[in-house]
């Protein structure tokens, strides 16, 4: 240390110090990033590999007799008499129909009639009794049907089967294993595509392999447009007259002070209170839309009031004043003038809000959205009214899965929150759109 | 009372008195901003209010068109007429008295808006175009009257809040016009100008005291000078010393107008 002690070329002790700290802070800061990203990175792997495959699904290809003397005694194509045949009788032509084709691709196997014949999804004979019910003339000819394969089938070709974790399982053998690898082996099963899974109701216990989120996706849809159309304009008329033209007295800090509150009470209790004013008082059908739909503009609400009074607020009061100077009244100024300017601040508020809850579960489960639904739910029908036949939601749908025996609903529950990210992801990044496009600069 | 009517419409007649304030008291919340201010402004000239920051010149400036009822803890109290008749009578909707008595700001506000949109919005809202070309007409009149005609002509559909500081201001002040108010009110309307701009302006205000009675507040001397016929000096809220502009800046009555003339106050 030649230099003296005053000279600038010598970094004192106390810089030092200081420096040393912002170096500390720096780290920090950089360690605190690295952690979330990592934590995202396990989400997204984890999900991504359990869930990735619910989109993909196992077929057989199956060439199966429609005889006529067993699908339609009367012989004039009767749809009631049709409708006696269950899908008992239609799973003995399946099973007759794998035999079959097994043979004619020189196929041998030791296993049991009945045991090939679990190689088929409990869900196929359904399938094919649809499709006979809805197109009588395939009556009396042979058809090849795109079949589901048995649940732990499917998962032998994902992996989540193996031959050793077969041996033990009651529900499939490894000699099953064995024969739809066979199977495989001569084009007569095949690993593909699933858009069903986006788009077939849910299945029961039995059968993972045809559980979809059709339903579910349905009912959050018709959920989201209750919560736009209640949620938006209330919210933001309600924040107008708070922000613009009610007296700043003691009664709107007390109201401001409760809509802060409601922001963050949890949202179980916007359940409890669905459930006591909608279904209970108001006895609207319990697990329908209209009644998940109105529970969650509750819960929306104080967010996009918050959101919606700041963007209000962050509009420069020399606008209000240039629009009251040249002679608008109040309303003209703010409807002018201070909406579009906040527009951008709302929409993404509101949307925010939305996907809030599109993600919730807890109110839901409260007003009973967690049943088993098999049926579409229609926008309107006679008997329910608007939005109210009995449906699911998608994060209720993912809850429910994850709570199934059967290791399949594993891999559809990880679909489904993939899903799910998807739409949150589609919406945000139409909220930074709507953003960027209606964003003006004064 | 009655007499008192007459002897003022009398003094109206004789000095074309356009705005007449008395005892004039401006509360906010427990300050009392202004004190007892009697005033009586002429039409057709230039009438301005100096005085330190904070002595109620722009308070009293947004008492003439009850600009101040925005504030919720303000209360205005005496009697302000324009053309003897009393803004803050019941009957009177401030939204009417502001299409009469047109503002600019401290700092340029255009909307965010096109220049065309900018001007056209007042008469719009006031119903004065029944078509297209007459508010073509209006929107060029009042560009005109605003001295930025010719710099804008050509792009009237560009957004107002992209021309320069002066211009804005200009565009504020053809906005104010448009609406074909009586009285025009400018709160320090060069404090955010550079000279250049504030001798434009200035000099369009000069223009503008020909057809309507202008009220500028100023923390500018020299520019209260300037463009001024008349000179109202504020102190503390109170109404120190008004009259003829020459005389308030060599002779003024009161210690205090020479004080803060003269630089040693404010």
């Amino acid at each position: 240390m030649s230099y003296p002690s005053n000279s600038l070329l010598r970094v004192d002790d106390r810089i030092r110090k200081r420096n040393a700290a912002e170096t500390r802070f720096k780290a920090y800061g950089i360690t605190a990033i690295v952690i979330a990203v990592l934590a995202l990175a396990v989400l997204l792997t984890s999900v991504l590999g359990s869930g990735l495959s619910a989109f993909r699904q196992t077929y057989l290809t199956v060439n199966v007799q429609l005889p006529e003397a067993k699908l339609d005694k009367s012989g004039v194509r009767d749809p009631a008499v049709m409708r006696k045949v269950t899908t008992i009788g239609y799973a003995s032509l399946l099973r007759d129909g794998l035999l079959d084709t097994m043979q004619d691709a020189g196929i041998t196997t030791q296993m049991s009639k009945k045991d090939v014949a679990k190689l088929i999804s409990k869900e196929a004979p359904a399938t094919v009794r649809n499709h006979v019910l809805a197109n009588p003339e395939v009556i009396g000819t042979t058809m090849t049907f795109d079949l589901l394969a048995q649940g732990r089938i499917d998962g032998f070709f994902k992996g989540r089967v193996t031959l050793e974790s077969a041996a033990l399982d009651g529900n499939t053998s490894p000699e099953a294993l064995m024969l739809a690898q066979e199977l495989k082996e001569a084009g007569l099963l095949e690993t593909r595509l699933n858009w069903d899974f986006l788009i077939a109701p849910d299945a029961s216990d039995q059968r993972p392999e045809a559980a979809g989120l059709g339903v579910a996706i349905l009912g959050s849809l018709y959920m989201m447009l209750v919560v736009l159309v209640l949620a938006l304009p209330i919210g933001v008329a309600s924040s107008i007259y708070l922000e613009e033209f009610a007296p700043k007295n003691r009664w709107t800090d007390l109201i401001e002070v409760n809509i802060s509150n409601l922001a963050a009470v949890p949202s179980i209790v916007y359940g409890i209170l669905g459930l006591a004013i909608f279904i209970n008082f108001m006895e609207l059908n319990q697990s329908s839309p209209l009644v998940g739909g109105l529970v969650l503009t509750l819960m929306t609400l104080p967010t996009i009031i918050i959101s919606t009074r700041a963007s209000l607020k962050s509009v420069p009061p020399s606008i209000r004043d240039a629009a009251l100077g040249v002679g608008a009244s109040k309303m003209q100024a703010v409807f002018h003038h201070v909406l579009p300017l906040a527009a951008p601040g709302i929409l993404t508020g509101t949307i925010i809000g939305l996907a809030q809850a599109l993600g919730e579960t807890a109110p839901l489960l409260l007003i009973g959205m967690v049943a088993f639904v098999r049926e579409y739910p229609a926008a309107f029908s006679p008997d329910a009214g608007l939005f109210g036949e009995a449906s699911t939601a998608l994060p209720v749908q993912i809850y429910n899965w994850t709570q199934r025996a059967d290791p399949g609903f594993v891999e559809r529950a990880s679909g489904a929150i993939i899903t799910l990210l998807v739409f949150l992801f589609i919406m945000n990044i139409i909220a930074i759109m709507l953003r960027r496009k209606f964003e003006r600069r004064w | 009372m009655l007499d008192h009517n007459r002897m003022d419409l009398e003094m109206h007649t004789q000095t074309k008195v356009k705005i007449s304030a008395k005892d004039v008291q401006v509360h906010y919340g427990d300050t009392h901003a202004i004190k007892d201010v009697n005033v009586e402004i002429e039409d057709n000239a230039v009438t301005a209010f100096i005085g330190p920051s904070g002595c109620g010149k722009s308070t009293f400036l947004r008492c003439i068109n009850r600009m101040n009822d925005t504030i919720d803890i303000c209360r205005v109290q005496g009697d302000i007429r324009i053309d003897n008749e009393d803004i803050y009578d019941r009957r009177v909707d401030p939204v009417q008295l502001r299409a009469k008595v047109g503002m600019v700001f401290q700092k340029p506000n255009p909307f965010p808006k096109s220049i065309y949109d900018n001007v056209a919005y007042g008469p719009r809202i006031h119903g004065l175009a029944n078509n297209k070309s007459e508010m073509d007409q209006i929107v060029e009149r009042a560009l005109r009257r605003g001295a930025i005609w010719d710099e804008v002509k050509d792009r009237l559909h560009a957004p107002g809040t992209g021309l320069s500081g002066g211009q804005q201001q200009r565009l504020c002040i053809a906005r104010a016009v448009a609406t074909e108010p009586q009285v025009l009110l400018m709160d320090e309307p060069c404090s955010a100008l550079d000279p250049i701009a504030t001798a434009q302006v200035e000099e369009l205000i000069s223009d503008l005291s020909k057809n309507y009675c202008v009220v500028i507040v100023t923390h500018s001397m020299q520019q209260a000078a300037r463009v001024s016929q008349k000179t109202a000096f504020f102190h503390l809220g109170h109404l120190v010393e008004y009259g003829d502009t020459d005389k308030i800046f060599t002779n003024p009555e009161d210690p205090r107008t020479e004080s803060y003339i003269s630089g040693r106050i404010g």
